[in-house]
């Protein structure tokens, strides 16, 4: 058993809806699916006493032509008349929702929050979709030279296997772990495995970047019921405490950085949430990180200090990011098989640590976590947002 | 653009100077920084004084891609190649690669900052630069 560190708030219950093409259904609806199950996971919560509010991460309203999401989702997960904000940082959207949900809590304004995030894109064509989440990137120096999102990591998987020997398989191995995690996951957009040739062999996206580097486009909503500590116990015996949260800013632009191999501001919100946590990477049993493309978490383990600098090719391909392995990263499948309903992700990845943490994992838990971490990157890292958690 | 008077130190004027294939960015009065864009606020020192300073457009690639899934605008031009360059002063920029075949580009490479001639009809109606080999 490890210290037990001071929390900054607590997490009382979660839900996430079913992750993939969710055909008819939209970003209210789905997210209703996600607050009726965070609602039946703690009998203690009376929704309708309890929650004070609803910070709600969506990217875009391109995709339902929709703004003011928060108001339409607190609506329909039957909590008016509280009030409803809405959070956004592109695809980190729901982690920022999570962290003004501490500080609504930390502030002593609320005593229960609901955090969470939906996004609704399959409706869309992949085209449509890929030009909405584009521009998360830099308009007038990026977007307009005729960079795409999937360009963008591509350049940064250029310079890391330039600078230091990263190959293509090892970027292909990302997707065939989190590929074979996404198998234990009935809630994945993608629940099946595939293998390194398959993955290799996809078609060309962005060089050296193919189509299974790439998350997925996807319906989802997830949630989470935030509490002071000391009335965690009211609401559930199991509680998961939040003992660290960092965020930290980039360049919007990422022409504008000279190293390409690291995310720095993924690196500073890392730094912060640990020191918060009095916490070494090395006591981390659990992480859920950003992997919008296989090479972002081949970045991820290096920024989050999981290895060193350039190590983290090697760190997947001997196996010690999968299930079994000494660090399991993404058991959830990620956001490359679970799917990636962007305002989604940051949230869930939240929701599968407090499953992880709780022994609620089923099929994929990792046996004896105690402490996990959760890293939601918005753009191409202009936005990062690193949480640590310790089972309560 | 009139140059009686000195253009705004912004985005717009840039891509003003770019009709002119010129490569302009600005100098902070107060602390000497280089910025390319151009800003109204230096974001070192918060200068809001500043003189325009005309590149060279010439560097070295940091890090490239082959794009060939694109955005429907440029859709008939894949698979092309986007780069970042870092330009001899300093500053990087990316932009399209282009007069070198996929498989001769390679990281550290010199090249050329050019300017296209035709202007996009659509907003913002910018012209777009591209690098090729000198």
């Amino acid at each position: 058993m490890s210290l037990v560190r001071k929390p900054l708030v607590s997490i009382v219950s979660g839900g996430m809806s079913k992750f993939g093409r969710l055909k008819g259904m939209y970003a209210r609806e789905i997210f209703a699916e996600a607050a009726k199950e965070a609602f039946d996971r703690c009998p203690n919560l009376d929704p309708k006493r309890d929650v004070e509010a609803l910070i709600i991460g969506c990217m875009s309203e391109f995709f339902e032509h929709q703004s003011h999401t928060g108001a339409a989702l607190l609506d329909w997960a039957g909590l008016l008349p509280v009030p409803s904000i809405r959070t956004e940082t592109a695809c980190a959207s729901s982690g920022a929702a999570l962290r003004c949900g501490i500080f609504a809590i930390l502030s002593g304004m609320h005593d229960v929050v609901m955090v969470g995030g939906a996004e609704k894109m399959t409706h869309r064509t992949t085209p449509e979709a890929t030009e909405f989440i584009t521009t998360a990137s830099d308009f007038p120096f990026e977007q307009w030279q005729g960079i795409t999102f999937p360009g963008l990591f591509a350049l940064m998987a250029t310079a890391h296997m330039h600078m230091y020997g990263t190959i293509e398989e090892q970027m292909a191995m990302v997707a065939v772990k989190n590929h074979r995690h996404g198998a234990l996951n009935p809630k994945a957009h993608m629940g099946r495995e595939i293998t390194l040739e398959e993955a290799m062999s996809s078609r060309m996206v962005a060089w050296p970047l193919k189509l299974f580097d790439c998350s997925l486009i996807t319906d989802g909503a997830s949630c989470l019921i935030l509490t002071k500590p000391e009335l965690a116990r009211r609401f559930t015996d199991a509680p998961v405490n939040i003992v660290g949260s960092g965020q930290a800013s980039d360049t919007i632009g990422l022409y504008e950085r000279d190293d390409l191999t690291t995310l720095s501001a993924a690196k500073l919100a890392a730094r912060k949430a640990y020191e918060m946590a009095k916490v070494k990477p090395e006591e981390i049993d659990i992480a859920e990180v950003h992997d919008c493309f296989t090479i972002a978490e081949i970045i991820a383990y290096e920024d989050l200090g999981l290895c060193k600098p350039g190590e983290g090719g090697p760190l997947v391909e001997n196996g010690v990011t999968a299930i079994g392995g000494r660090i399991p990263v993404n058991a959830s499948g990620g956001l490359k098989a679970k799917g990636h309903p962007v305002g989604a992700s940051g949230i869930a990845q939240a929701y599968e640590i407090y499953l992880q943490l709780t022994g609620q994992a089923e099929r994929r838990q990792v046996k004896g976590a105690e402490m996990g971490l959760t890293h939601n990157v918005g753009g191409s890292g202009a936005t990062a947002i690193v949480h640590v958690y310790q089972r309560g | 653009m009139k140059m009686a008077e000195v253009p705004p130190f912004t985005i717009e004027s840039f891509y003003e100077f770019a009709k002119e294939k010129r490569l302009m960015g600005a100098k902070c009065k107060n602390c000497g920084a280089l910025l390319l864009p151009p800003r109204p606020l230096c974001p070192k020192c918060f200068g809001t004084k500043f003189e325009w300073v005309e590149f060279e457009k010439t560097g070295r690639l940091l890090t490239y891609t082959i794009i060939h899934v694109a955005p429907k605008q440029f859709e008939p031009l894949v698979p092309y190649a986007v780069g970042i360059v870092k330009l001899k002063e300093g500053p990087n920029l990316l932009g399209m690669i282009r007069g070198v075949a996929p498989e001769k580009i390679e990281v550290g490479m010199s090249l050329n900052v050019d300017f296209d001639t035709a202007i996009p009809s659509q907003w913002p109606a910018w012209p777009r630069y591209h690098f090729r080999p000198p």
